[in-house]
């Protein structure tokens, strides 16, 4: 089925109007060497119904967020999404417009996005945000090349090892052809070392990029990189958990020049890795070397207040080569989920939920590092997440708890650019506002019964 | 009748105090934050966000909602967006629990039943194509041209090869340069020939051993197809370079002609456009890329690879490519729009498939023989499925512009097409109507541009008449950009 309209009888007309006989003769202009013969291999087609039922076998053979307590961290996290989310994104009036070029007939969308940018603002700290980018690992890019216009530091870019390692590696992908130096500061400690920042830094660097909390779960001392980085003339970049925020200093108050994040926790689901929402918020100065789109305010033409897509000279669509980045289409839809989020728990909500998450994961902490054979990998704060070493490769805790219906990880030997000496044995786990202490408790359970008791056994 | 209180900016609805989501107690017990956290990282305070009520949310964004036109309540012939019909079992199906819920960290024995999708994904693109490797990683269109940019860069240094120039027509998306540009390549823009196709005298002048990549769109941004593409991608491959095919027009050729037959290299594809995304206001996208063999091992990783299980069934499995450039963004892709075109691609099969192209060119075409004796197309009287009409007669003998017309189509319910671009044609007015419109609708189109321009041309560039706002000052916007609510201001 392919949605179409016309009868034969009216495609007759219609081919007559144009003054063809057949549809065949529209495509006259494509040479006939060049036509694709016979059927293309794909499935025959389905109906509703049947194609529905086969998706639902697919389904069950996912073992999915429901049927799953969801311990995974690493950027993605199940937290509580409000129905309200759902229900509004889901209005057709929303996701099947398009970017609001005609102003006059987005201004819903229109709207939503400065709302957006100003509650990312609020959120954050900072002066200026646009509409969107992709998802975190663009974010910090694309804030890295905009420090480079700034600092007009084209040479080297710095960023922390406890920056999540598919960021960085999207960061690298980026600057190779940009003919740009990406130092990595090892962070064994699972957080950085200030002096090595301060050693490593010069006057080429043209950002610091960090991420707080880092990928480990573990608090950066933010302040203190801000000042370093500052020392040499370079911005901070900080990629943050939205989240945290209702807990922890906001970077736009603590030396943060470019602030990105992962959107993901404001109200988007985990769908497998994406669509998700790079957040990317700056400091005044800095708005007319920003990335992507962005809404402002005018008037219309009897005076009357409305919003309009604003400094679209930085465009690609404008600017063509010269532009600040290649970005078009964005992530629109998922910048209206993050503002039904964030206006729904405001900011007595956000603070509950950090410190919901913050509770539950230091419980989650004590009671899995207090089994014999577990312990913390690192001695840092922090907040939802951190990493647990356990007395086997983590590859087999992870299995054990999902036969049990838990999920944990990643395991950090994932992640081909080493972390930190030893990974094979150590694994993130997440805790949000959603895990009950019974939940904990079990998962405590399963890694003592499951395997601590068999590893005690074994050396018996 | 618009809802004025409700749709003040949200945080002009704010009271204090007021709440629109609880949380439970902590179930754990409670320690102090400053026994958990460095006390001097602590706010004092959470950040200044409204407080409003559940229902005054939904009152505020379902009203806001119904400021906009969409393609579930208007004809959207915004040109190379490709604003095709939604339909809504792909939303019911992405949102299935075990489709919509899967953490991307799962080990790959927990979700076959996905990776299966995905894969089947990559392999039914990569037919459509006639390009057999696919990545299904960039999250949008310009994504998936700054990612086959990335890969021929790196088959280029692979074979010693430093070429540094990327050459695209005039007529071409200003993604296009924009994406070589970061790619860190060098741009060539050439002119296009009066008939709006590649000039291949030109061409022939600018391909050399320092050539990369010629990226073209085909059909081209006129709506045309590029009939020369054969004899292009020759000359291109003669000289040792790749032709890049950016997919935005896909929607014209489904089934009917395939990049990879006509000479294309790599091509991104839209999912948002073509496999019916939707747009979601501006996004989310999906671009995945199609490239030929011999640049499969540079892709993006990973990719899905089918092995057989020890059961005897298929297993499906994530790799990186050997030589992959690395990632291009955090996690597998859009997979949420990935699924959307699965399932669409699933319920139309091929018949359906090439169905699309055909109807899709068929309304484009009738409704240029309904409108070119008012409204000139310059580059004739056949297109493929989107055309590209002139308002410059009409601007110099009325004074009526191309943003006239299409501000006033929306006073008739219609959203305008796209304006000014491409802009190798002179007050251009883009128009696609997609196959999934009726007759009804496109003559009704017709006949509002019919009326239009025998309108006085003083109304018209006071138009739209019938919209809440008309007519936004861009250049006061731009001169003191004012780009969030502040307190202070109001």
């Amino acid at each position: 089925m392919s949605y179409t309209f016309t009868t034969p009888e009216q495609q007759q007309e219609m081919l007559q109007e144009i003054g063809v006989n057949s549809i065949e003769e529209l495509f006259a202009s494509i040479p006939q060497e060049l036509r694709f013969r016979g059927d293309l291999n794909l499935k025959p087609a389905k109906c509703e119904l049947e194609l529905e039922q086969e998706i639902a076998s697919r389904a069950k053979q996912n073992q999915a967020g429901s049927g799953l307590t969801c311990f995974l961290g690493g950027g993605v996290y199940d937290h509580f999404i409000p129905s309200v989310v759902d229900e509004i994104s889901s209005r057709g009036e929303f996701y099947t417009a398009y970017t609001p070029y005609q102003a006059e007939a987005s201004q819903g969308s229109l709207q939503v996005f400065f709302e957006y940018q100003t509650l990312i603002c609020q959120l954050t700290g900072m002066d200026v945000s646009n509409a969107s980018l992709y998802e975190g690992g663009t974010a910090i890019t694309e804030a890295a090349l905009m420090a480079m216009r700034i600092t007009r530091r084209t040479n080297k870019v710095a960023v922390l090892q406890s920056v999540h390692p598919e960021y960085r590696e999207v960061l690298k992908t980026y600057l190779k052809l940009q003919g740009a130096e990406l130092v990595v500061i090892d962070t064994p400690e699972g957080t950085v070392n200030l002096d090595e920042v301060i050693a490593t830094l010069d006057e080429e660097t043209a950002a610091l990029v960090i991420q707080n909390p880092n990928f480990y779960g573990n608090l950066e001392q933010v302040a203190e990189l801000a000042d370093a980085a500052h020392d040499k003339g370079a911005l901070l970049i900080c990629s943050v958990d939205p989240l945290s925020l209702g807990v922890l200093k906001r970077p736009g108050d603590i030396g943060v020049d470019i602030v990105t994040a992962e959107g993901q926790p404001l109200g988007i689901p985990m769908q497998y890795g994406g669509p998700f929402l790079g957040i990317l918020a700056c400091r005044q100065e800095y708005m007319r070397k920003m990335p992507g789109r962005v809404i402002g305010t005018t008037s219309d033409r009897l005076g009357a207040p409305c919003f309009v897509l604003n400094l679209q000279a930085r465009e690609q669509h404008i600017r063509r080569d010269k532009a600040t980045s290649n970005i078009c289409t964005n992530q629109g839809l998922l910048a209206i989920r993050a503002t039904i989020y964030m206006t729904l728990i405001g900011p007595q909500g956000l603070r509950e939920v950090g410190e919901l998450c913050c509770q539950k994961a230091h419980y989650a902490a004590e009671t899995l590092s207090g089994i014999d054979g577990y312990e913390l990998a690192f001695d840092r704060p922090f907040f939802k997440e951190f990493v647990l070493r356990c007395p086997v490769p983590a590859e087999e805790v992870i299995a054990r708890a999902a036969e049990s219906g838990l999920g944990l990880g990643p395991k950090l030997s994932l992640f081909a650019d080493g972390l930190a000496a030893d990974t094979e044995n150590l694994l993130l786990v997440a805790v949000t506002e959603k895990r009950t202490r019974e939940e904990i408790d079990s998962l405590a359970e399963v890694l003592a019964n499951g395997i601590s008791e068999r590893i005690l056994a074994q050396h018996a | 009748m618009r809802n004025q209180q409700a749709t003040k900016l949200i945080f002009d609805l704010s009271q204090p105090g007021r709440r629109g989501t609880q949380f439970p107690e902590s179930d754990v017990p409670v320690k102090p934050l400053a026994d958990l956290l460095p006390a001097d990282q602590l706010a004092d305070q959470p950040p200044p966000l409204p407080e409003v009520t559940e229902a005054d949310v939904v009152r505020h964004f379902v009203n806001l909602s119904q400021l906009n036109m969409s393609v579930d309540t208007h004809f959207y012939p915004l040109g190379s967006c490709t604003m095709k019909y939604n339909p809504k079992r792909h939303e019911r199906w992405a949102k299935l629990p075990g489709i919509g819920d899967l953490h991307p960290y799962l080990d790959e024995s927990r979700i076959q039943g996905m990776l299966a999708i995905l894969y089947e994904m990559q392999e039914m693109l990569g037919e459509i194509a006639g390009l057999p490797a696919v990545s299904l990683q960039p999250a949008a269109g310009a994504q998936g041209e700054l990612t086959a940019l990335l890969t021929a860069a790196a088959y280029f240094q692979d074979k010693g090869e430093d070429r540094k120039k990327v050459l695209f027509p005039a007529s071409a998306h200003g993604t296009n340069p924009a994406s070589a540009a970061i790619a860190g390549f060098e741009c060539v823009q050439l002119n296009s020939t009066v008939d709006g196709l590649v000039d291949m005298e030109e061409l022939k002048a600018n391909i050399d051993e320092n050539t990369a990549v010629f990226m073209i769109t085909n059909p081209n941004t006129v709506g045309l197809f590029e009939k020369e593409i054969a004899e292009i991608s020759r000359l291109m491959h003669e000289a040792g370079g790749l032709v890049y095919i950016d997919g935005a027009n896909m929607n014209a050729i489904l089934g009917i002609t395939r990049p990879g037959d006509f000479g294309g290299d790599m091509m991104h594809y839209n999912v948002h456009k073509t496999f019916t995304g939707p747009h979601g206001g501006g996004g989310p996208g999906s671009g995945p890329i199609a490239v030929r063999d011999f640049l499969e091992p540079y892709l993006p990783g990973p990719v899905l690879t089918k092995l057989e299980g020890d059961d005897g069934e298929p297993f499906y499995s994530l790799r990186d490519p050997e030589k992959s450039i690395g990632r291009v963004r955090s996690f597998f892709g859009n997979v949420g729009i990935l699924l959307r075109g699965y399932f669409y691609l699933r319920t139309l099969g091929p018949d359906g498939v090439r169905e699309i192209s055909e109807i899709a060119v068929l309304n484009a075409n009738y409704l240029l023989a309904k409108l070119k004796d008012i409204l000139p197309v310059p580059n004739g009287d056949r297109c493929m499925h989107e055309f590209v009409a002139s308002a410059k007669i009409l601007q110099k003998e009325k004074g009526i512009s191309a943003m006239d017309v299409g501000k006033r189509l929306l006073d008739f319910g219609f959203h305008a097409p796209t304006v000014y671009f491409p802009l190798v044609v002179a007050e251009a007015l883009m128009i696609e109507p997609t196959e999934t419109e009726s007759r009804a609708t496109l003559d009704a189109f017709a006949d509002a541009i019919r009326q239009i321009v025998d309108e006085e041309p003083e109304f018209l560039h006071q138009a739209p008449h019938s919209t809440m706002h008309s007519r936004p000052d861009d250049v006061a916007a731009a001169r003191k950009p004012v780009l969030k609510w502040s307190a202070q201001a109001q």
